[in-house]
């Protein structure tokens, strides 16, 4: 009877659809926007994350989050250097420029300077050229989106990315084009250009204080945490840990900013209107088969196997649905991220999970409702016409 | 099973209560036996479909005793009358009550599905009960591609599949023309007889009267007269 159920189901074809479609669009949206969310979010982290080495951050207590930037001076590296349980400290700037293109436009950039030596702080993943090269002189490396967008060279007509040779002008200073690397966008869109620590002086030479973080490795054995704490204790500074700077980063943005209740909103919109037309369609669908599951209570069927019957149909709408529509959200997402890089998207499966419950919750809501009539249904009332 | 399939004794049945309580059965007694084609006739609200849903037991009576292929179906439970209808009842109702969106053979598969049959052999069952409605070409569309007439022999051929010793019918012609209503009505009381199957039919058409074996006249709750049919 199970497999009559789905046939009963499928064989109303406009109905069909509309619940799938209805269930699909729900779908997308709940898949959609929280992922175009998380990817936002993590352009308040992905800079962190970018670096991938490093125990513990140290920054200016007053610093609240990653683009809160409150320089230090350069004696605060050694500070930090001679505290037990720290293997290495290397400095790190950050903040923004101004470069001028060829073609006399300004484009305003983020700067990031790493230790000249170790390197370390640069980019995880280079497309062009190589980390090293950062050492050649007046060497900067770019961020691969930006190099074919808003970096992009004017060649007649058209443009071109940015690439190995190619020189701008930051602060009336040239820098030439070393390399290109993936780069996590960061929360203003900037491009970003990796420098070294000591040319950032170059560049920048009216700044007394240069030093905006501290990158910590903590030797082998010792507690990141129990490092970052020791560091705080002596030298005043906030010291973080990797995760401990991350979730910092994001509490800021999502207490500080309207973005989680503005996604909230439009992603719950969304899904209640798909979870009403998609219910309410079902739950009419069943309705409406409500004389044939009185003739087949007539018949001899038990409540019980009307419930699975239309359990069954419950679920393999939901499935379809959502399967149609996070299928579309995550096709749309991800080929808008891959045309576009400062398109974000994130789905982890924790997403999908989410998303498929709330998605079947909706039809087995819809189908408790409309079973609740079907067990009450007298088969005697299939003896009027 | 010996005795009759289908006796009742003084049963009741009201509608409502206080003052606007209807007593649709004013103490019926009645009784088909295997092989009998019995129609119940009367005006509208004479009481047919209750006793027929009584009998069918998708309804309780309220008083005496109604006795069922040998089941007293007071004394059984509703599970076990839901078990009752399923292996023991065959029904044919005024509308067809045919699933739309399944084909003929499908729709007549489904009290055999219901029973546990597998999906394969209740089709196969299917395809051969609609042979001799004649509508075994006919398989695989749907019942919206089908007369009227053919529409009710899909749900004769439904009724029969199971083979129960007893068909209920809800006024099975009520829908067709006359010429049509006499085709079925034919064709029901001539399976029912080859399969030694007691068959109650309510009807008010008395254009088909004569396919019966015993007419009972029913009228305010009860039945006034049982007349026997000749030539039969």
């Amino acid at each position: 009877m199970l497999v009559m159920a789905l046939r009963m189901l499928v064989g109303d074809r406009a109905k069909y659809l509309g619940i799938v479609v209805a269930l699909a669009f729900t779908s997308f949206v709940m898949i959609q926007q929280p992922a175009t969310f998380l990817g936002i979010l993590r352009h308040t982290y992905g800079f962190i994350t970018d670096i991938g080495i490093g125990d513990v951050w140290v920054m200016d207590p007053k610093a609240k989050h990653l683009d809160d930037v409150k320089p230090m001076m350069d004696s605060e590296l050694q500070r930090v250097r001679g505290i037990q349980g720290v293997d290495w400290a290397m400095p790190l700037y950050k903040g923004g420029i101004r470069a001028r293109l060829d073609n006399g436009d300004f484009v305003q950039c983020q700067m990031i300077g790493i230790d000249e030596t170790t390197l370390i702080g640069g980019p995880g993943r280079m497309v062009l050229g190589q980390l090293a090269d950062l050492r050649q002189a007046d060497g900067i490396i770019i961020d691969t989106a930006s190099a074919a967008s808003r970096l992009a060279i004017i060649q007649g007509a058209g443009k071109r990315p940015m690439t190995i040779g190619d020189s701008i002008e930051l602060n009336d200073h040239r820098a030439q084009v070393v390399g290109t690397a993936i780069s996590s966008s960061n929360f203003q869109s900037m491009p970003t250009v990796y420098t070294t620590y000591s040319r950032v002086k170059t560049f920048l030479p009216s700044e007394r204080k240069l030093l905006s973080f501290v990158l910590v490795g903590v030797k082998d054995g010792a507690d990141p945490q129990a490092v970052a704490d020791a560091i705080t204790r002596s030298t005043g500074l906030a010291a973080y840990t990797t995760e401990g700077f991350i979730d910092r980063s994001l509490k800021h943005f999502l207490g500080n900013t309207g973005m989680i209740l503005n996604f909230a909103m439009s992603a719950g919109m969304g899904f209640l209107i798909g979870a009403f037309i998609a219910g309410q369609t079902f739950y009419n669908f069943t309705n409406d088969n409500l004389r044939h599951f009185g003739v087949m209570k007539a018949m001899g069927a038990g409540s019980g196997m009307l419930v699975r019957m239309i359990l069954v149909q419950a679920l393999y709408l939901g499935l379809t649905g959502f399967g149609l529509g996070a299928g579309a959200g995550a096709a749309m997402g991800f080929n808008l991220a891959r045309v576009d890089p400062h398109l974000v998207f994130r789905m982890p499966w924790q997403l999908i999970a989410v998303g498929g419950v709330a998605a079947l919750s909706v039809v087995i809501v819809a189908a408790l409702l409309a079973i609740r009539k079907v067990v009450r249904l007298e088969p005697a009332q299939v003896f009027k016409a | 099973m010996s005795g009759p399939m289908v006796q009742c004794q003084g049963l009741t049945k009201t509608y409502g209560t206080g003052e606007t309580a209807v007593q649709a059965l004013r103490g019926v007694d009645f009784q088909a036996d295997a092989g009998e084609v019995v129609m119940l006739v009367g005006p509208s609200g004479c009481g047919k479909t209750t006793l027929i849903s009584v009998l069918a037991g998708v309804m309780d009576g309220d008083g005496g005793s109604v006795r069922v292929l040998g089941h007293e179906l007071t004394k059984l439970s509703g599970a076990e009358k839901t078990r009752l209808r399923r292996h023991g009842i065959g029904f044919v109702f005024q509308s067809f009550n045919l699933v739309p969106t399944l084909s003929v053979m499908e729709n007549v598969a489904v009290p055999l599905l219901i029973q546990g049959e597998k999906r394969s052999r209740a089709l196969e069952l299917a395809r051969a009960a609609l042979e001799p409605v004649g509508l075994a070409d006919k398989a695989k569309v749907l019942p919206g591609q089908l007369s009227g007439g053919q529409q009710q022999r899909v749900a004769i051929a439904r009724a029969i599949v199971h083979a129960p010793p007893l068909i209920v019918c809800d006024e099975p012609t009520s829908a067709l023309d006359h010429r049509t209503g006499e085709q079925v009505v034919g064709l029901l009381r001539d399976l029912a007889r080859s399969r030694d199957c007691c068959l109650l039919v309510v009807t008010h058409d008395s254009r088909i009267f004569p396919f019966a074996d015993r007419v009972a006249e029913m009228d305010d709750g009860r039945v006034l007269a049982i007349r026997q049919n000749t030539g039969n």
